[in-house]
């Protein structure tokens, strides 16, 4: 079966003041449908750049991408718009609009896409209920937390139900307990409308979570890729070692701190 | 001197400071208001970067605001006899003013538009935002409150260029100022013009500054 997403020798180089940077370098893989992929590397490591090259927020330097086969790179920005339509986005930094209301936010896409307003309204209503929100429509998102906005943004991209969604450090800005319940609705999305999850992290917790396959970047290569279990368990790559190693780390001690919380 | 002469003669200088203010703002945002949104998206952080484009407007806005507004008024009297036919009087006076305001505006626009969080046009890039939609409900609602703030030191500025508007007979409270204060030494009759530019002012400014509190939704 034709992978949902691939990656053909994709590179990046932007030319700062300081000199050329290649942030990503010739990376290839595939992401079949209905998988939650997570895309770990420390920070720097080119993951976001990535991230933005899979629906040209960023264009590739070179090398291609094809969304169901169909190469990104060769498309019209008529068909790349409606594309995107079908590849959501969530953010670190929730990127609501400040000045609309809840509801009005879940609209957003839908006014994009040329839906009438009352039925766009029936659908973020619809949506809002779903990601457990239908009492806060009216409010706005500066009276929300942290963990409610991010909800906020799954609506509105849950809206023109794409069959891919990127999330670039979506949980990053939020405590372990949010996090969790962040994770357990992508999972829950992913279980019910089969859409195909890209998770860029440098949380391990997040990879072990909720994804089936992984990808290590690492100085803007792809070190290694595989099932969350073949990678976690048997680590291959020094890169993938010293993440996967250091967080195991973290665990203990954080594992120890909350030990002493109880005590 | 308080007769109605004198009370007729102010009260007609605030309507024509007033008229002159206000249709000055309003045309300098017809033109400022595009000029603003293109120098945004145009430069290089931009929605739609064209370095051409920015650096055109870029010294066309700074030639025109480097020149003194009393310089610029003489030296666009031909225009404003082609525009509204004579080059005295509050009418002929907009004209000047336009030229003033409009790149003056169209930076403060152009700044309001730049602080919107980069994060959101992204958001809707990735929505498959058609970059008209981008400008006016991304950029140009998320910045709503500080276009407004613009709107107020617009109309401040403007209503200051005004008056400088009296060294050709323009007319208004500056002219009154001009033609009784410094012509005909009766220093109480700029005093009050003063004190009624002052009150315009503040009520501009207050009311602007209200609307923009009123509107925005970013506060808890």
């Amino acid at each position: 079966m034709e992978p949902i997403i691939r990656v053909e020798n994709l590179s990046k180089v932007f030319d700062a003041k300081s000199g050329r940077v290649d942030a990503v370098r010739n990376i290839n893989f595939e992401i079949a449908k209905g998988d939650i992929f997570g895309i770990i590397g420390l920070s720097g490591a080119g993951k976001s750049t990535l991230v933005r090259c899979l629906n040209l927020l960023e264009r590739p330097t070179s090398g291609n991408v094809y969304i169901k086969g169909k190469n990104l790179m060769d498309m019209s920005g008529k068909e790349l718009r409606k594309t995107r339509r079908n590849i959501g986005m969530i953010f670190q930094n929730f990127n609501l609009l400040m000045q609309r209301n809840v509801l009005d936010n879940v609209c957003f896409p839908l006014e994009i896409a040329g839906v009438k307003r009352k039925e766009a309204k029936e659908r973020a209503m619809e949506l809002l209920k779903k990601v457990g929100l239908g009492d806060k429509a009216a409010s706005y998102p500066a009276q929300l937390s942290g963990g409610q906005k991010q909800r906020v943004a799954i609506a509105r991209v849950l809206a023109n139900n794409p069959e891919i969604l990127l999330c670039d450090e979506a949980t990053s800005a939020l405590d372990p307990q949010t996090t969790k319940s962040i994770l357990n609705l992508l999972k829950s999305i992913n279980e019910e409308y089969g859409i195909t999850i890209v998770v860029i992290t440098h949380e391990m917790r997040v990879v072990k979570n909720i994804c089936s396959h992984v990808a290590v970047l690492n100085h803007g290569k792809l070190a290694e890729k595989g099932t969350v279990k073949e990678v976690f368990t048997n680590p291959k790559s020094s890169a993938a070692k010293v993440l996967i190693l250091n967080d195991e780390e973290q665990d203990k001690f954080s594992g120890e701190v909350y030990e002493g919380n109880v005590g | 001197m308080w007769d109605n002469t004198v009370i007729t003669m102010l009260l007609e200088g605030t309507r024509d400071t007033l008229y002159m203010t206000l249709m000055s703002t309003l045309f300098g945002y017809v033109f400022g208001l595009p000029m603003g949104i293109i120098l945004a998206i145009t430069d290089k952080e931009g929605i739609c970067p064209n370095m051409v484009a920015y650096k055109i407007l870029d010294f066309v806005a700074n030639v025109i605001r480097s020149i003194p507004f009393l310089i610029l008024l003489i030296l666009v009297i031909p225009i404003t006899k082609l525009v509204v036919g004579k080059s005295y009087g509050s009418t002929a006076t907009i004209v000047p003013l336009v030229i003033a305001a409009t790149p003056f505006i169209a930076r403060m626009v152009e700044s309001s538009l730049k602080e919107v969080d980069k994060g959101v046009i992204e958001a809707a890039q990735s929505m498959g935002a058609f970059i008209p939609t981008i400008i006016w409900k991304a950029l140009l609602a998320e910045a709503r409150t500080s276009l407004l703030v613009g709107v107020t030191i617009a109309l401040g500025t403007v209503l200051g260029y005004s008056a400088m508007a009296g060294v050709v007979g323009g007319g208004g409270l500056g002219d009154i100022a001009i033609r009784y204060g410094y012509y005909r030494y009766q220093t109480d009759i700029m005093l009050l013009t003063i004190v009624i530019l002052v009150v315009l002012v503040q009520i501009m400014q207050g009311l602007g500054m209200l609307l923009s509190k009123k509107l925005d939704r970013r506060r808890r």
